[in-house]
Formats: C-alpha cells, sequence, structure tokens
C-alpha cells in the first residue's frame, strides 16, 4: 500500500487505476480464499466464477484484450460449466458437505504461508518499484501475427493436445 | 502501475491455490484449486509480457489456457471414473498403491 502510494503521487494519472486495482484484488483474494475453504462444492465453483472474473480484468489492466475476452469464453464460459457437471454427476446432496476439508489443514497453511513469504521477499527485492507502462490494448492482429509465425509450431502441438486430451477423455470415462 | 502489483497478487492466489490442494480431500475442489494456480501463473506470464512490451505473454497466456482445458476435461473424466469405481470421490480413499 506504501508503494502504491508513492505512486500514486508521483503521477495523478495512475490513482484511479490503482483504486480500480486494489477493488478488484481484494475482491479476487477474497474469493479465492472462499474457493479453498467453503464446505459447499457447489459454492465453491461459484466462488472460482468471480476469481476468473477477476483475473480477466486484470488482463484488460494489462492490456492484453484478447487473453482477457478468451479468458472469459473459456474459463467461465466453458470450465465452469464442466465443473458444475462434474459436481452434479458425482455428488447426490448439493447442501454443505463438512467431508470435503483434509486432516492436514494446518499444515497446509503453514506450507501456503511460508510459500508466499519465500515469493513475497524474492519478489519485493528483485522488482522493487519496477513500472510497467501500457500503452494502449495490445491488439489482436500482433498477437495472431505472432501465434501464426514464431509460435506455430507450439502451436500446433496444443491443437494435437487437446486432440489427445479429447480421445483421451472419451477413453476413460466410456462405460464398457 | 507497479510491475509488483501483479506479481504479489499472482502469488497470493498460487499461495491460496497450494493450500487448496493440499488441505482438500475432495477431487473436484481439488481441481478448482489447480484452476487458481493456473490462474496465477497467467497473471504473471501476461504481467511480464506487459512489461517487456512482447507479444509472447499474451501467447504464451493462450497456449496455458488451452493446455488448462485439456486438463480440466481429463481430470473430470479421471473424478467421474473413481467416482463409478467406488461411489466416492474422497482422495485419501485412493491408497492402492500405497506402501
Amino acid at each position: 500500500m506504501q508503494l502504491l502510494a508513492q505512486v500514486s503521487s508521483e503521477t495523478d494519472l495512475y490513482v484511479a487505476q490503482n483504486i480500480f486495482f486494489a477493488v478488484i484484488a481484494v475482491t479476487m483474494i477474497y474469493a479465492a480464499f472462499r474457493v479453498v475453504t467453503t464446505a459447499n462444492v457447489v459454492h465453491a465453483a461459484l466462488w472460482l466464477v468471480v476469481v476468473l472474473a477477476g483475473v480477466a480484468v486484470q488482463f484488460l489492466f494489462l492490456g492484453a484484450e484478447f487473453v482477457a475476452v478468451t479468458q472469459v469464453l473459456v474459463y467461465i464460459g466453458a470450465v465452469i460449466v464442466l465443473f458444475l457437471f462434474g459436481v452434479m454427476l458425482t455428488r447426490a446432496s448439493m447442501g454443505d458437505d463438512e467431508t470435503v476439508a483434509g486432516e492436514k489443514r494446518a499444515m497446509a497453511a503453514i506450507v501456503g504461508v511460508l510459500l508466499f513469504a519465500v515469493m513475497a521477499v524474492a519478489l519485493v527485492d528483485s522488482f522493487e518499484d519496477t513500472r510497467v507502462d501500457i500503452d494502449g490494448p495490445q491488439g489482436v492482429t500482433e498477437v495472431s501475427d505472432a501465434i501464426f509465425s514464431q509460435y506455430i509450431v507450439p502451436f500446433e502441438a496444443v491443437s494435437v493436445l487437446l486432440l489427445a486430451a479429447l480421445i483421451g477423455a472419451i477413453v476413460v470415462a466410456r462405460k464398457d | 502501475m507497479l510491475l509488483n502489483q501483479f506479481l504479489l497478487l499472482s502469488a497470493v492466489l498460487f499461495c491460496l491455490g497450494v493450500y487448496g490442494v493440499l488441505a482438500r480431500k475432495n477431487g473436484m475442489l481439488v481441481l478448482m484449486s489447480v484452476e487458481l494456480i493456473l490462474n496465477a501463473v497467467n497473471i504473471n506470464l501476461v504481467a511480464f509480457g506487459a512489461f517487456r512490451t512482447d507479444v509472447g505473454g499474451s501467447v504464451f497466456a493462450l497456449f496455458t489456457i488451452a493446455v488448462a482445458a485439456a486438463e480440466v476435461g481429463i481430470g473430470l473424466a479421471i473424478v467421474l471414473l473413481m467416482y463409478r469405481n467406488r461411489r466416492s470421490i474422497d482422495l485419501t480413499q485412493a491408497d492402492l498403491l500405497k506402501g
């Protein structure tokens, strides 16, 4: 927050953006916390929607509009529906289920907090007040040009991977 | 805006996802926590792409989204198979390989 205030005093231009960023970030962190702590599986999926929408907004902040649109289409549109289908197919009751939490929660919390401490120290140490200047949105043309020239081999590999995953999912889940 | 805003936010999401993977024993909830981790990675990729004014960050974020979609499909198929075989998706019961 101190760093945020510093930047705000340097350039008035970014005040609104930083306030909006803070609101979205707090919402995302609360929603992510609910995803990993709520006892209701359906509620967890719905809180995940909030996190994914927040991630899309962060992409917009960073000027990556095509990634933001893809995030909304693929994640909120398809992945969440898959999750809700999975919940429906694997559980009869839709209410709270106290059996979802494992016994090793305290140990998991320690691991998470320590991991965050290491990451935060490393990040603050290496990128103290590095600015990221976003000058306008990144065009879809540039992204598609890059995909179909420089990154054509990984693109084809991803298409083969998706085909393999499709066939694999059918083979694994098929009844016979 | 600061680069660290985005990186720290993504670190928080990543650690919450790690906590979810370790603390949950319902297969669906573990898959959701994995999605949190993958989204944290995507924020990092796009943030560094914007920082370097390189389009590669966005391209790799798109690849990650595709791989995550494939992962969810396979993961759900495995969870459904597990449910069909043992009427439960409690991961602590999946201990056939435990020594």
